[in-house]
C-alpha cells in the first residue's frame, strides 16, 4: 500500500478536474493553455501544469525577449557564415559584442555593435516588463511584493553592467557580450584589467552573500527536512502556532552554536542574503574603472592587502631600464 | 519508477560522464609551491602529461668536435657567406648536423644543388643563411632570453624542414552582417578559449601594448579597456600552453601587473616576447618573397605549405621553441656542443648570383 510522505511524495493526489485558480479581475486576459496533471512533473512538484497567465504585460515581454533572442543568435549565426552545424558546434564560443571603444556611447553601425546595441535594448525592456508582471501578479493575489524586489536586485547588476557602468565610463565598449564563454572570458579579463577583482571589498562581499546565501538554504532546507517527522514544513503555521518540530528546529540550532534563526526570521535573513549578493555586486561593478582603477594598488594603499616576505631577489621592471628593448 | 523515467535518467547520466570525461583532465595534478606559503604560488604538473613532454624534448647525440687547425672554409669552398671562419673539418660536421637536424629525410640536396654545392639556385639554401645568422642573433644580443644555454637549429626544427609550431597571420572576412573581432571563436591558440585567436600578430610581429593593468589606483589615466584586456589574456594563455606552465611561473599571485613580486621567470619571458618579435620582423618576414615564390616547398619536396592562408610568412611563437618546456630540452645545453654556431658571421649576404 503506498504511504503518504509529505516532502517527497510518491502519492500524487488528484482531484476529478485541475484547479483553475481563484477568479480574474474584470480587464484582466484570461489564463491561457488549460491544464493537465504531469506525473514526472508530480516527483519534484505540482503535479499540475497550468493555466499560464501571461497578460499584456507577460505577452509584450516575451515578444520583446524573442526579438532580443533573435537578434542575438542571427549575429551568432552570421558571425558562422550562417553555417548551421558550425553555429551548433561553436554555440557555446559564439557572441554578439559590444561596439569597439572608438564609438563610445554613438550609435556605431549596425554590424559593428549596432545590433549589440539593439538587443541590449530589447531584452532591457523585455526583462523590466517582465519585473512588473512580477509585481502586478503578487499584487493581484494580495501577496506582498518581495519576489519582484529580489528580481530588482538582479536587474540592478545587470544594469550595471550593460548600462550604468558604460555611461559613466563614456562608452558602450565597457559592456558585456551577449555568449556564453565570452562573457566569462570578458569577467576574467574585466578582473585582470582593473587590477584583481578579489581585492575589492564590494565583490568580496558579493562572494559573502553568495556562499552565505546557499549555506544559509542548506541550513534551512536540511532543517525543514529533518523536521519533516514531526510536520515541520508546515512552516507558516508553526510561524503563528510553534510545535514540537519548530521547537526541535531552534533547539538543535540552539545547541549546535548556541543561537537559532526562527521560523519567520530565516526566511527574512534568506531573502536579504540573496538579494545583497547582487546590489554589493553591483557596487563593486560601478566602482571600477569609475573610482579605482587598480583594485590591488588600491588594496596596498590602504594597508588592506598585505605584503609577504620574497623568496627571490626583487624583478625590477624591465621596461624602466635605459636602452631597453620596446 | 516508470521505465521512460529510468530511461531519461540513464541518458541524463550518459550525457553528464560524456561532459565530465571531455572536460577535465585526468589526475593526478602535481602542485610544487615556489612562493610563501599560504599566496597559491605553485608549479603545475600532470606528471602523466609531463613524462610525455619529457621524452619529446630530448637532445640527439653530439658528435665528435672537429678539428679547428687547417685552412678556413672561405679558402677552400666558393661562395661560403657566413660559415667561413670554420675550418673544413668543423664546415664539414656543421653541414652534417644541419642536415640531421633539419632534413634527415631529404639529405644535402634539400638546400645544395649536387652538381654544384656552391650555387644558390635551390631557395632553401638562402634561407639556411638567413636562418644561421638568427641563429647568431639569438646567441650573441639575446642572451637575456636565452643565457648561455643559447640555441641551435634543432631547438626549432627537430628533424622537420618546416617547424611544428608556426603561425600566420589569421585573415578575417570583411563582409558579413557581424564584423569579425578575431575572436568569439574556438582558439587553438589559447587553449580552445573564445579569446582573440590571432594574438600573434599584434604582439609577436607588431608592437602594440601588452600592459592593460594600470600603475596607480586612481582612474584617468590608462586607456586600456577590457576588450584590450582580451588580447592580453589570449597571449598569455599561448605562452602558458607553449611553455607548458601555469599563470603563477612568471607572475605573482596577487597582481598580475606587479614586477617586484614576480617569479624571476618573467624577466626571461619578458625579453623572449621582444626577441620574438625582432626576429619576426629581422628574419623570418624579410624571407618571405623565396617562400612566395616556392609555397609549396623546394621542387622535389617535402610538399607543403610555407606560407599563411593571407600569403605571408609562417612565424616563431614561445612554442616553436619551447614545444610544451619551460625551459626547451628542459634546460639541456645545446649550444654548447656546437662550437661553429659561435663562428658564424653577421655580414650582410651576397647576392644569390655567385655561381
Amino acid at each position: 500500500m503506498p504511504e503518504y510522505q509529505n516532502l517527497f511524495t510518491r502519492v500524487q493526489v488528484r482531484g476529478p478536474t485541475p484547479y483553475p485558480g481563484v477568479p480574474l479581475p474584470r480587464g484582466d486576459v484570461p489564463r491561457e493553455g488549460g491544464s493537465r496533471l504531469v506525473r514526472l512533473f508530480g516527483y519534484f512538484g505540482d503535479a499540475q501544469v497550468g493555466p499560464i497567465y501571461l497578460g499584456q504585460l507577460g505577452i509584450l515581454s516575451i515578444f520583446f525577449g524573442f526579438i532580443a533572442f533573435e537578434i542575438i543568435g542571427l549575429n551568432m549565426l552570421a558571425s558562422v557564415n550562417w553555417n548551421i552545424g558550425q553555429f551548433i558546434r561553436q554555440l557555446f564560443w559564439l557572441a554578439l559584442e559590444p561596439p569597439p571603444a572608438q564609438y563610445g556611447l554613438r550609435m556605431p553601425p549596425l554590424r559593428e555593435g549596432g545590433w549589440w546595441l539593439v538587443a541590449g535594448f530589447f531584452l532591457t525592456l523585455s526583462i523590466l516588463l517582465w519585473w512588473a508582471r512580477t509585481y502586478r501578479r503578487a499584487r493581484q493575489l494580495g501577496m506582498g511584493t518581495h519576489v519582484a524586489w529580489a528580481f530588482m536586485a538582479a536587474i540592478w547588476l545587470y544594469l550595471v553592467l550593460g548600462f550604468i557602468r558604460p555611461i559613466l565610463m563614456g562608452s558602450w565598449s565597457e559592456a558585456v557580450p551577449f555568449g556564453i564563454f565570452p562573457h566569462l572570458d570578458w569577467t576574467a579579463a574585466f578582473s585582470i584589467r582593473y587590477g584583481n577583482l578579489f581585492y575589492n571589498p564590494f565583490h568580496a562581499l558579493s562572494i559573502v552573500f553568495l556562499y552565505g546565501s546557499t549555506l544559509l538554504f542548506a541550513m534551512h532546507g536540511a532543517t525543514i527536512l529533518a523536521l519533516g517527522r514531526y510536520g515541520g514544513e508546515r512552516e507558516i503555521e508553526l510561524v503563528l502556532d510553534r510545535g514540537t518540530a519548530a521547537e526541535r528546529g531552534g533547539l538543535f540550532w540552539r545547541w549546535c552554536m548556541g543561537f537559532n534563526a526562527s521560523f519567520e526570521s530565516i526566511h527574512r535573513w534568506a531573502w536579504w542574503f540573496a538579494v545583497l549578493c547582487p546590489i554589493t555586486g553591483g557596487i563593486g561593478i560601478l566602482l571600477t574603472g569609475t573610482v579605482v582603477d587598480n583594485w590591488y594598488l588600491w588594496a596596498v594603499d590602504r594597508h588592506f592587502a598585505p605584503s609577504y616576505p620574497a623568496l627571490w631577489a626583487p624583478v625590477a621592471d624591465p621596461s624602466l631600464l635605459q636602452g631597453a628593448p620596446r | 519508477m516508470r521505465f521512460s523515467t529510468q530511461v531519461l535518467l540513464g541518458l541524463a547520466a550518459l550525457v553528464c560522464t560524456v561532459v565530465i570525461v571531455l572536460s577535465f583532465e585526468r589526475p593526478p595534478v602535481r602542485s610544487t609551491q615556489i612562493g610563501f606559503r599560504g599566496v597559491g604560488m605553485q608549479d603545475l604538473n600532470n606528471p602523466r602529461t609531463l613524462a610525455v613532454r619529457v621524452a619529446a624534448n630530448r637532445l640527439p647525440e653530439v658528435p665528435e668536435a672537429a678539428d679547428t687547425d687547417g685552412p678556413k672554409a672561405s679558402e677552400l669552398y666558393e661562395n661560403v657567406q657566413v660559415l667561413g671562419e670554420l675550418s673544413a673539418a668543423q664546415f664539414g660536421r656543421i653541414m652534417q648536423a644541419m642536415t640531421e637536424w633539419i632534413a634527415p629525410a631529404q639529405g644535402c640536396t634539400y638546400c645544395h644543388n649536387p652538381e654544384n654545392m656552391a650555387s644558390d639556385e635551390v631557395y632553401t639554401k638562402v634561407v639556411s643563411r638567413r636562418m644561421l645568422q638568427m641563429t647568431r642573433r639569438i646567441n650573441t644580443d639575446w642572451t637575456a632570453h636565452v643565457g648561455q644555454v643559447g640555441v641551435t637549429c634543432y631547438t626549432c626544427h627537430r628533424g622537420q624542414p618546416v617547424p611544428s609550431e608556426v603561425w600566420a597571420t589569421a585573415v578575417l572576412p570583411h563582409s558579413g552582417l557581424q564584423a569579425q573581432r578575431g575572436q568569439n571563436h574556438p582558439a587553438p591558440a589559447a587553449n580552445d578559449s573564445s579569446l582573440p585567436g590571432d594574438p600573434f600578430t599584434p604582439f609577436l610581429l607588431q608592437a602594440n601594448e601588452i600592459r592593460v593593468i594600470s600603475n596607480s589606483s586612481l582612474p584617468g589615466r590608462n586607456p586600456a579597456n577590457t576588450m584590450q584586456a582580451e588580447w592580453t589574456y589570449s597571449l598569455m594563455m599561448t605562452m602558458s600552453e607553449g611553455l607548458g606552465v601555469n599563470c603563477t611561473h612568471c607572475h605573482n599571485s596577487r597582481s598580475f601587473a606587479n614586477w617586484e613580486t614576480s617569479p624571476p621567470a618573467r624577466l626571461t619571458a619578458w625579453h623572449g616576447i621582444r626577441m620574438v618579435r625582432d626576429l619576426n620582423t629581422a628574419y623570418i618576414t624579410p624571407l618571405q618573397p623565396l617562400w612566395a615564390a616556392n609555397p609549396r616547398g623546394p621542387a622535389d619536396g617535402p610538399h607543403g605549405a610555407r606560407l599563411g592562408p593571407g600569403g605571408d610568412a609562417l612565424k616563431i611563437n614561445c612554442a616553436t621553441c619551447h614545444q610544451g618546456a619551460n625551459r626547451p630540452f628542459y634546460g639541456a645545453p645545446m649550444l654548447e656542443g656546437y662550437p661553429e654556431l659561435r663562428l658564424i658571421s653577421a655580414g650582410p649576404a651576397r647576392a644569390a648570383s655567385a655561381e
